[in-house]
């Protein structure tokens, strides 16, 4: 096995970028080098400039993104900068970070052959094409809809069918799980690493939920951080190392878990994945120990969760009668996204909403601030009957989040963003700048207070929306996914900001598709699944129940597999003694 | 100095604009004091597209907008659609020079705006409209200049209103060569 | 607002089958020739013809009511206005005056004004079904592709394409930033001065336009990168090949336009003049 190693097809060598608006540069002196036949994980906190570097080498920059380049870059051979766009993307496929903004054809199939009708292939050539990409990325069977009627996971693999169809050798891929649940995750992730091994095709790929890419095997990790890259190594390597800890980025459970054992995983026992690593016995005894070791501290830990304890007697905030929700679709035709959901949400709790795409998680949130109308039941807000309140009254007591941060952001600056609602609602000048002060902090936007919002990465825009609703410090806050595209540094900031405002009496209800954060804030989720409630149970209870979780698209995480590893019978004393240890070594170095 | 926009965007920004201006055109009219007038706010879009995105794509954006309302509507009456057209295309025109994208804009732009969106209104709605219904429609005369002189003063108002506050609040949204810094 | 009201409508019927650019051709010259034409029974005809392929394209009035309704509401105060402001036009026009009710100041109603605006009204029952049993029975990829085949440049029919694109999701765009936008207190409704519903307005509208600023960044991106624009041409996708029944329509069109050119010479003028 001394064959040569394959040419390079991308080549970065001392390449700088930085934005036009920005004093200082983005992108620092990247070293970068991708062979054909690889795939390669890009990850790094939010703002740490991946979606910069894949724009650097389809071209975007500095064909679309204006700004100052030096150092060398090579794609196929060729500088990006120097050739047309289109020269770049015949060598490398992009699927972007909004796959939304990606389909612009009326119909799946038009999408597909966006590419082949530019390219004036005859129209007679296309549908078998069409038909071979779009069995590649598994969307064989939905070529006559429209993009309204595909789930987010949906267009996902139409954006990637619609880059395939040109036989592309990369395919460069910025978050594309971003809104999927685990299940449809998973089925991404065996998608692309299906393209890459049968088909032969470079993956370069970027994604903060590195467990679930490591679901398949990946050749080489990339970790960036402020704009440099800081290793690049074979992911048992690096997650052997610690460095990703360092960097803001949480490795997968299973390895976290063992370094607070006092085990840590070494590299030669392959840590990628918790069912096939190799555990050798004083791993598992220390395991075993810490769990035990441990009780004390993860009863306590339960505790100050939400407080589950007396959650039956207090008061309600939001009680749910048989909700129902018809969404109409066209002349005579409607979908029933909510179907007889009751639920009673106690003042002071933190509860979780999970299920799969489509699910009905954000209709219900919606139902419930009033942008979508009941068409059935009742839901009582602190009590009294929210019937007819206006969007503005019920907005007073209920903080709503929304999944797309572009739908709230309407001030140019961050700092004015978050000042609107207190200023609408009346506030003081002075009560308004030290409540924005106080979340600007929790929520890391200190640095870009006054930046425009334009100028902010994605996760960095969605953590916008968050303050600027915990400034309004409303008695019940709906948060529709808050940590989609968020690095782990950021996110325990605010959850942890979260936990205490709950802790002070404030109701939270997260709509989310993060098993673990459902099993680390909150002690009882509503599971929904085709606008239904299966379940109102612990979260615990929800993923130990293997028909429960298959029928809402849920996946353990790799805890449960490592608890089964280590003998430890009840998955969950695991979870609990990792949650408490997690939070106490947040405690220690915050 | 004008930011020129590769041809694809120029496309795309037809096809969103007309989207936009069908949406806001079809769905969103606030009822005003007097009868059966409404605000047409989505002249006030049309004339910030004309100052973003030029000339070219304000025309064929009012054009393709305003007869797919039609066209689902009231059905095509062709003098009106091209008024929407012409409006777009001459405050492009009268505003090709602008530093909006930089992130400029000052009282004398503001001037320059108010003007334009008064002279294209004119040369819309009390020129080709009205002109248009005698010629295509033979509309008797005295009707349409009523007409028109409404749609001149309403949109008007809103449109230079409007589209300052929009652009004023856009060109914040600007940021300025190297002026970005993290701040402790 | 969330039902969509521009609609293809899935029923096949007869009109559903035939070629876009055949469709096209019809509902163009339909509009083109009414809007010469002024001869009443031109207008008549094309009225019946137009409200007999209603008839047969299985398109009921109930899938169309709300614009329906919106239409003669329309027609009734453009009627009345033209007869406000010009009672007297049809006299003018046909250089008679037969008055068959005697109003108050000008306000006499003549037979020569009733035809006049009879032809206006039928001027619009003309064209108005045409058009609307265009869109609703015309899948829209083919809207683009049956104006590129008609020779308008690909570029601008595509910006169509993606006009009816991105309708829908402006649509719901639009409701959610409002929605969420008075949910943080911006009220916009009536509860409120017509000045400070203004100030929330714009406090909707700038998350609109902002976003639609970026989306159209993003997704000229994206056309970029998948090669639109490279070449001087593009095929389609979408083409229902011409057929028989198609070339039947595009006569009957040409006829359509060709029939108002020839009574502008016949009548000596626009209007056909029954009181000569
Ligand atoms: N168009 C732009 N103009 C100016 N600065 C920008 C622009 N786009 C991004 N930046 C800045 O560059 C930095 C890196 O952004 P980038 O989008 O590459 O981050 P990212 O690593 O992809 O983050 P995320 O995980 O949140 O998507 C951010 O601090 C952002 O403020
Ligand atoms: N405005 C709308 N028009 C039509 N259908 C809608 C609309 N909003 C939601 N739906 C449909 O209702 C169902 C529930 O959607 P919802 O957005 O609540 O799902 P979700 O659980 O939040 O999914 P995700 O995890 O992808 O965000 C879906 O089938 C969706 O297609
Ligand atoms: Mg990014
Ligand atoms: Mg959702």
């Amino acid at each position: 096995m001394t064959t040569a190693p394959p040419p390079p097809l991308i080549e970065l060598s001392g390449y700088s970028f930085q934005y036009r608006a920005q004093s200082a540069p983005t992108l620092h002196d990247i070293d970068l080098v991708v062979r054909r036949g690889e795939k390669v994980l890009i990850v790094g906190a939010s703002g740490s400039g991946k979606s910069t570097l894949l724009s650097a080498i389809n071209g975007l920059i500095p064909h679309h993104h204006r700004g100052t380049a030096s150092g060398t870059l090579r794609v196929g051979g060729k500088d990006p900068a120097e050739v047309p766009l289109v020269e770049t993307a015949r060598v490398a496929g992009t699927v972007l970070q909004d796959s939304n903004s990606q389909f612009v054809g009326l119909t799946v199939a038009e999408d597909i052959a966006f590419s082949l009708e530019n390219q004036q292939v005859p129209s007679a050539e296309m549908p078998a094409r069409i038909e071979r990409a779009a069995a590649l990325a598994g969307i064989g069977d939905r070529l006559a809809d429209s993009p309204h009627d595909l789930s987010g996971g949906q267009k996902q693999r139409v954006a990637v069918a619609g880059v395939l169809v040109d036989d592309v050798e990369v395919l460069l891929l910025d978050e594309p799980l971003a809104n999927l649940d685990p299940a449809s995750g998973r089925a991404a992730i065996e998608l692309i690493d299906d393209l890459h091994r049968d088909h032969s095709r470079t993956i370069l790929l970027v994604e903060h939920r590195l467990e679930d890419v490591l679901h398949r095997d990946v050749d080489r990790i990339v970790l960036m951080d402020g704009g440099r890259i800081v290793a690049d190594a074979p992911p048992a390597q690096l997650l052997a190392s610690g460095l990703l800890e360092r960097h803001g980025i949480r490795p997968p459970l299973h390895v976290a878990a063992l370094r607070y054992a006092g085990a840590p995983v070494r590299a030669e026992q392959r840590p990628a994945r918790s069912a096939d690593m190799d555990l050798d016995e004083d791993q598992i005894a220390a395991v075993r120990r810490w769990v035990r070791d441990g009780g004390d501290a993860a009863a306590a830990a339960a505790d100050g969760a939400g407080g589950a304890d007396g959650v039956g007697e207090r008061a309600p905030a939001l009680e749910l009668e048989q909700l129902r929700c018809e969404i109409p679709v066209g002349p005579e035709r409607s979908t029933l996204a909510l179907a007889e959901v009751s639920a009673r949400i106690a003042r002071g709790e933190m509860l979780g909403v999970l299920g799969s795409n489509g699910a009905g998680k954000s209709t219900l949130a919606r139902v419930i601030c009033g942008f979508e109308r009941a068409t059935g039941g009742r839901l009582r807000i602190g009590g009294v009957d929210a019937h007819g309140w206006s969007l503005t009254e019920r907005g007073e007591r209920v903080g709503f989040v929304l999944q797309e941060p572009g739908q709230m952001i309407s001030q140019p600056q961050v700092t004015e963003e978050i000042a609107l609602g207190l200023r609408a609602r009346g506030l003081g000048r002075e009560e308004s700048e030290g409540r924005t002060a106080a979340v600007l902090e929790i929520c890391g936007l200190r640095p870009f207070r006054s930046w425009p919002v334009s100028a902010l990465s994605h996760g960095q825009r969605k953590r916008v929306t968050i303050a600027s609703v915990l400034a309004l410090e409303p008695e019940v806050l709906i948060l529709d996914e808050p940590t989609a595209g968020q690095d782990f540094a950021h996110y325990t900031e605010f959850m942890d900001f979260l936990r205490q405002v709950n802790t002070a009496g404030t109701t939270v209800v997260l709509i989310t598709h993060d098993m673990h954060l459902a099993l680390e804030y909150t002690e009882r989720v509503l599971v929904l699944s085709g606008g239904r409630l299966l379940a109102d149970e612990h979260p615990a209870v929800v993923l130990t129940d293997p028909g429960l979780a298959a029928r809402a698209d849920l996946v353990t995480t790799g805890l449960h597999e490592l608890a089964r590893r280590c003998g430890i019978t009840e998955g969950h004393t695991l979870v609990r003694r990792f949650v408490a240890a997690d939070r106490a070594a947040r405690e220690v170095a915050p | 100095m004008t930011r020129t926009h590769s041809p694809v965007t120029q496309v795309v920004a037809i096809g969103i604009g007309a989207a936009l201006f069908f949406v806001l055109g079809r769905f969103v009219a606030i009822p005003t004091p007097i009868p059966n007038t409404s605000i047409n706010i989505q002249y006030a879009i049309l004339a910030v597209f004309a100052v973003l995105y030029g000339p070219l794509v304000a025309a064929l954006a009012g054009l393709i907008g305003h007869v797919l309302i039609d066209a689902t509507g009231y059905g095509i009456w062709i003098s009106w659609e091209l008024a929407s057209g012409v409006f777009g295309l001459v405050v492009g025109l009268l505003l090709l020079r602008n530093a909006i994208a930089e992130g400029e804009f000052g009282r004398a732009f503001a001037a320059r705006f108010t003007l334009a969106v008064v002279l294209a209104n004119a040369v819309a709605w009390l020129l080709i409209a009205p002109a248009g219904d005698v010629l295509f429609y033979s509309e008797p005369a005295n009707k349409v200049w009523v007409q028109g002189a409404l749609a001149f003063v309403t949109n008007t108002v809103t449109a230079a209103v409007l589209g300052l506050l929009v652009l004023s609040v856009y060109a914040r949204t600007r940021t300025r060569t190297g002026s970005l810094s993290h701040e402790q | 607002m969330t039902a969509p009201l521009l609609g293809y409508i899935d029923r096949p019927g007869p009109l559903h089958s035939l070629s876009g650019v055949s469709k096209l051709v019809l509902a163009l010259s339909v509009v083109v020739g009414a809007m010469i034409g002024f001869d009443l029974r031109y207008l008549v005809a094309v009225s019946a013809g137009s409200l007999l392929l209603w008839g047969i394209s299985r398109v009921r009035l109930r899938d169309l009511a709300v614009v329906l309704w919106l239409i003669v509401i329309f027609m009734v105060l453009n009627n009345i206005g033209i007869f406000l402001f010009a009672p007297g036009y049809g006299s003018e026009l046909f250089g008679t005056e037969h008055v068959l009710l005697d109003g108050p100041w000008h306000w006499d109603v003549t037979a020569e004004q009733l035809v006049y605006q009879l032809a206006v009204t039928a001027k619009y029952f003309a064209v108005l079904p045409a058009v609307l049993l265009f869109v609703a029975t015309t899948r829209p990829p083919e809207f683009a592709s049956s104006l590129a085949r008609l020779g308008v440049p690909y570029r601008f029919a595509y910006a169509v394409s993606l006009a009816l694109r991105y309708i829908p999701d402006v649509q719901r765009e639009f409701r959610t930033i409002s929605q969420a936008q008075q949910a943080r207190g911006m009220d916009t409704s009536r509860n409120v001065a017509l000045g400070t519903r203004i100030r929330h307005l714009t406090s909707i509208l700038m998350p609109l336009l902002l976003g639609t600023f970026d989306r159209i960044e993003s997704v000229s991106a994206a056309m970029e990168l998948r090669g639109f624009g490279r070449g001087t041409g593009r095929t389609w996708l979408v083409r229902t090949p011409l057929r028989g029944r198609d070339a039947l329509v595009i006569t009957v069109s040409a006829a359509l336009v060709a029939v108002p050119i020839v009574l502008l010479v016949v009548n000596g003028g626009r209007f056909w003049n029954p009181f000569a």
